[in-house]
């Protein structure tokens, strides 16, 4: 095999005890960032870089790193030609000149002054590089990092070792106790020696006959494709879990795919309980039959290659799964034991949230909440829902979900059927915290969407009375994914339901009363409709325009976004158009005399005063389109709203090509003003032109 | 290999690594590190290598021995190297090798964990160590105790003897374990040691400690042990400490406890731990 060898190579390992699988992505990423954004500073940037990362060692590979950096040519202004010895002798001490005639006199416009030109050679980049690898790994910051003996710096594990050549010749990094130099190790069972390394190429094969797959991307294809095959080989399908295909990855340097079975004793526990042990406790993959049923087998990844084939590992993680399992089924038959029923007062001892009581409390508000949703969710039986809710949160208490908490829900719903409860009852339990993002199914059952609505509702007005508000990043409580929760609800369901006052209804229920928070939970629900519906193309200005009015209705989100559209249709029509134009001219005169004359203009038109015939026209126009506009909004027809908006537009241009606003009597000028505000707020009325891009 | 000559060979391992080897401490403790020679000793800036069994209580953990897997009592094999040696991870695959585990058979994996004990006022980076899948041993560098700075850092490795000896032995139910080796009738079983205490103290663990005694005597031990810091007296004082840390986990196994009151009483014990390490640090060089 030939070598071309490219100059300026830079190869760097940083070999450390086991770094915790999910920091591994984020922290080569950060290194290898780092690393290129000094290399430019210093300006000897890499022609290519790249980073890999294995559960114990970070490496980058840099190519085409300038072997020095660019001569530069420095210039320093000094003193001002005629200043003091002494100044003058400052600067060439300060610059290294013999002479002040070394340098160039300059007028600068302010005087003329002495210029120093100075040649600074570039610096070797072999010296550059200590300092700024140094800092590189200095600066990466870990989520977790710990001291250990041999080093004065963090990092997440102990370092053990340092590889780092820059074309050959070691760059000795000064890392106090941790060895730099030109060696590394290969896989911790598998191989033994040192390897001594003598470039990049030469790691990348040594790495490789020493065991170790440094690609990550590599580590995981070969690990999926093992994964498939292996499952083939038994007539199985693998399910594929991606978050654990990412996490073995990161577990192993030397992957090699095995599977064991699963006693025929466990296939009767729910499958879910199999997977989330596997996947949880075991990092074990799941497989299932090709008809789709659970199979008796589980596939795992381990790090070593055993003389044996592997049979010892395989009957150790069978036997560890057993034991799990075991665990697991004595929490399957303790926990139906008891009814789910009688777990419900259980739920005082386990606190909401401090200022807000026990779950036990949640679930009563819940419950009223329920039998208030019913009348808006066609075809919910209002005995089903109050069961659905009193029940949901039961499964908290049981062996099982202390045990899983992912299964909340899930085992709710199995205890339920057990219990003999309505399966609308179990699926609603099981469903009730869908839809957990933009991306979950949205529950479509009627008991369901009561069981889920109340829950979300109650989580929102009870944290809002307490002033716990999502702010910037920070949204402890997740409940901008719980008003998300109940927009969905609401629209894949087609619900007509008055938010504020089911939001009322719930904070009149919370107990003694914080401040009430409609308001400004339907702001709440205003903006995440706008967020929400961004990802359907509808135009977000459109739905602010509209949505600035939902605290002026009772919070049905249908007639707001029938608004939305019927809007977005007048736009597109030529009167809708002109007419967004005439309602910036009139709201920019308005704001700007406003400024002018610091005062506003409202209130209403005295028609006497007016003497035009357009702008007499324009206010008896206006009076009445407002009132019949505002009429058919009422009766939420909003086509008809925005055809009454339009026969503004004739008048409105007849008055902006006649009549002059600013003229010198005053009287009149400040009608004109009033009859232009008026003009946006009829407008207004119907939706905020404001806020119209476009 | 039996129970026993499983803690003989890591003990003579251990000593051979310079370790001194001790007995288990004389009171109820949730785990090995509770003990003084690792709770205390890993502060202050004197070398120190210990290793000793540590019998565990844990009173929720108990199944009336009905459980092949769980044990309200058990063994723990505890190390602390100080400063934390750079081959800490050599030498404790070196540990294995010891009692018979061959590396090159089996898949052993450091698993992130990172060790936090919220009534001792402790943290330290580390794994779980994982052999064909089970959790044996916990490795820890300690970063905090009493909530001071570990400087230097301390090694922890703290070996499940029980989850150990069933994996060498190959056995599904703890009870089954061979204690002593001994060929045919003279073969005593841990179950046979054991098994009657697991059903005795689950018992006395979820149905019949007094609670208001508990409550009474763990009031008893904090007030003992601000006495006794008050005096400068560390170890006794430490002793109370750890009494009110078994009472408050004899109250939990219990239900007396809700989850308010649960935090109030962590703060309490994490307290005395605290004033008990400062009490200890002030007085090294003392002695």
């Amino acid at each position: 095999m030939t070598k071309q060898h490219i100059h300026g190579e830079l190869l760097l390992e940083l070999l450390s005890e086991e770094i915790p699988a999910g920091v591994q992505t984020h922290a080569i990423a950060a290194l290898t960032r780092l690393l290129r954004d000094k290399l430019i500073a210093a300006e000897i940037p890499a022609a290519s870089i790249r980073g890999y990362v294995t559960p114990r060692r970070l490496a980058i590979i840099a190519e085409g790193i300038p072997l020095t950096q660019p001569h530069r040519t420095e210039e320093r202004r000094g003193p001002r030609v005629g200043a003091p010895a002494s100044a003058i002798e400052g600067f060439l001490r300060a610059t290294g000149l013999v002479s002040i005639d070394e340098c160039e006199v300059r007028d600068t416009g302010r005087g003329e002054f002495y210029f120093a030109l100075l040649e600074r050679p570039g610096a070797p980049t072999g010296g550059l590089l200590l300092t700024l690898i140094r800092e590189a790994i200095a600066e990466l910051s870990w989520p977790k990092s710990m001291r250990f003996p041999t080093a004065t710096f963090r990092w997440v594990r102990p370092l053990n070792s340092v590889l780092c050549l820059f074309d050959d010749a070691i760059v000795k990094v000064p890392l106090g106790g941790v060895p730099v130099a030109d060696r590394t190790r290969g896989h911790r069972f598998l191989s033994s020696s040192e390897l001594r390394v003598a470039d990049a190429v030469d790691y990348l094969e040594k790495l490789e006959a020493a065991y170790v797959v440094l690609d990550q991307h590599r580590r995981r294809e070969i690990i999926r494709e093992g994964l498939e095959r292996t499952a083939a080989a038994a007539g199985l399908i693998v399910k594929l879990d991606a978050g654990l295909l990412d996490e073995v990855t990161g577990l192993v340097e030397y992957p090699v795919v095995l599977s064991g079975a699963i006693a025929a004793e466990f296939t009767a526990l729910p499958p879910e309980v199999l997977a989330t042990v596997m996947r949880t406790q075991q990092r074990y993959f799941s497989c299932s039959q090709p008809d789709g049923t659970p199979a008796p087998r589980f596939l795992f990844v381990a790090d070593n290659l055993a003389a044996d084939g592997g049979k010892l590992i395989i009957a150790g993680n069978e036997r560890v799964l057993r034991a799990r399992l075991n665990d697991a089924r004595f929490f399957w038959d303790e926990d139906r034991r008891m009814s789910l029923a009688s777990r419900v007062e259980a739920l005082s001892q386990r606190v909401f949230h401090a200022r807000l009581g026990s779950l036990r409390d949640k679930v009563g508000r819940m419950e009223r909440m329920a039998e208030f949703l019913v009348q808006f969710v066609p075809g919910a039986d209002t005995a089903l829902s109050r069961r659905a809710v009193r029940l949901a949160k039961a499964d908290l208490s049981t062996g099982m979900v202390s045990e899983f908490a992912e299964l909340q829900g899930v085992m709710g719903r199995y205890y339920a059927l057990h219990d003999g409860e309505d399966p609308a009852v179990a699926d609603a339990i099981a469903d009730h915290y869908r839809p957990l993002g933009p991306n979950d199914a949205v529950p479509v059952a009627p008991v369901t969407v009561i069981a889920a609505l109340a829950d979300k509702i109650d989580t929102l007005v009870a944290f809002f009375a307490i002033g716990e508000k999502p702010t910037g990043s920070r949204d402890p409580f997740a409940l901008r994914r719980a008003a998300l929760g109940v927009i969905r609800l609401i629209l894949d369901n087609r619900l007509r339901l008055p938010l504020r006052v089911a939001f009322e209804y719930g904070y009149w229920r919370l107990g003694p009363p914080d401040a009430n928070p409609a308001n400004e939970l339907l702001d709440f629900i205003a903006e995440r409709v706008r967020v929400h519906l961004r990802d359907a193309f509808v135009r977000h200005d459109l739905i602010a325009a509209v949505f600035t009015h939902i605290r002026k209705t009772e919070g049905d989100l249908f007639p707001l976004l029938a608004r939305v559209d019927a809007l977005r249709r007048f736009l597109e029509l030529e009167d809708g158009g002109n007419l967004l134009i005439a309602y910036r001219r009139a709201s920019n005169i308005v704001a700007i005399e406003e400024r002018k004359d610091n005062r506003r203009y409202g209130g209403d038109v005295d028609r006497g005063v007016l003497h035009e015939p357009e702008e007499r026209t324009l206010a008896a126009m206006l009076s009445k389109v407002g009132e019949r506009a505002g009429t058919f909004l009422a009766r939420e027809q909003f086509e008809t709203a925005m055809s009454e908006l339009a026969r503004l537009r004739r008048p409105v241009d007849d008055f902006f090509d006649k009549v002059t606003v600013n003229c010198d009597d005053a009287p009149l000028r400040e009608n004109r003003l009033r009859l232009l505000s008026h003009i946006r707020e009829t407008l207004n009325r119907v939706a905020d032109f404001s806020q119209i891009e476009g | 290999m039996s129970f026993q000559s499983l803690i003989l060979d890591l003990q003579n391992f251990w000593a051979r690594q310079g370790c001194v080897i001790l007995q288990p401490y004389d009171l109820e403790v949730g785990a090995g590190t509770f003990h003084p020679a690792t709770a205390l000793r890993a502060l202050g800036p004197q070398p120190w290598r210990a290793a000793y069994v540590q019998p565990s209580r844990r009173p929720t953990d108990g199944r009336y021995g009905e459980n092949p897997n769980r044990l309200q009592h058990f063994y723990q094999f505890q190390v602390i190297l100080k400063p934390a040696p750079a081959d800490s991870q050599a030498l404790y695959l070196a540990s294995l090798n010891a009692i018979g585990i061959n590396a090159a058979l089996h898949d052993i994996r450091f698993v992130e964990d990172d060790w936090e004990s919220p009534t001792l006022g402790a943290w330290g980076l580390g794994w779980e160590v994982w052999l064909d899948g089970m959790e044996i041993s916990q490795f820890t560098y300690f970063q905090q105790v009493g909530g001071i700075d570990c400087d230097p850092v301390s090694t922890e490795l703290t070996y499940g003897l029980e989850r150990l000896a069933m994996l060498i032995q190959r056995l599904e139910s703890v009870f089954d374990l061979d204690y002593n080796g001994a060929p045919g009738a003279a073969l005593i079983t841990y179950g046979q040691v054991f098994k009657r205490a697991e059903v005795e103290f689950s018992a006395y663990n979820f149905e019949l400690a007094d609670t208001e005694l508990l409550a009474a005597h763990f009031t008893d031990a904090e007030k003992e042990c601000r006495r006794l810091i008050g005096r400068s007296l560390a170890l006794p004082a430490y002793d109370q400490c750890l009494k009110a840390s078994h009472l408050f986990n004899l109250l939990d196994a219990r239900g007396a406890i809700s989850v308010t009151e649960r935090a109030a009483y962590i703060l309490r014990v994490r307290a005395l731990a605290k004033a008990c390490c400062e009490t200890w640090l002030a007085g090294i060089g003392r002695d």
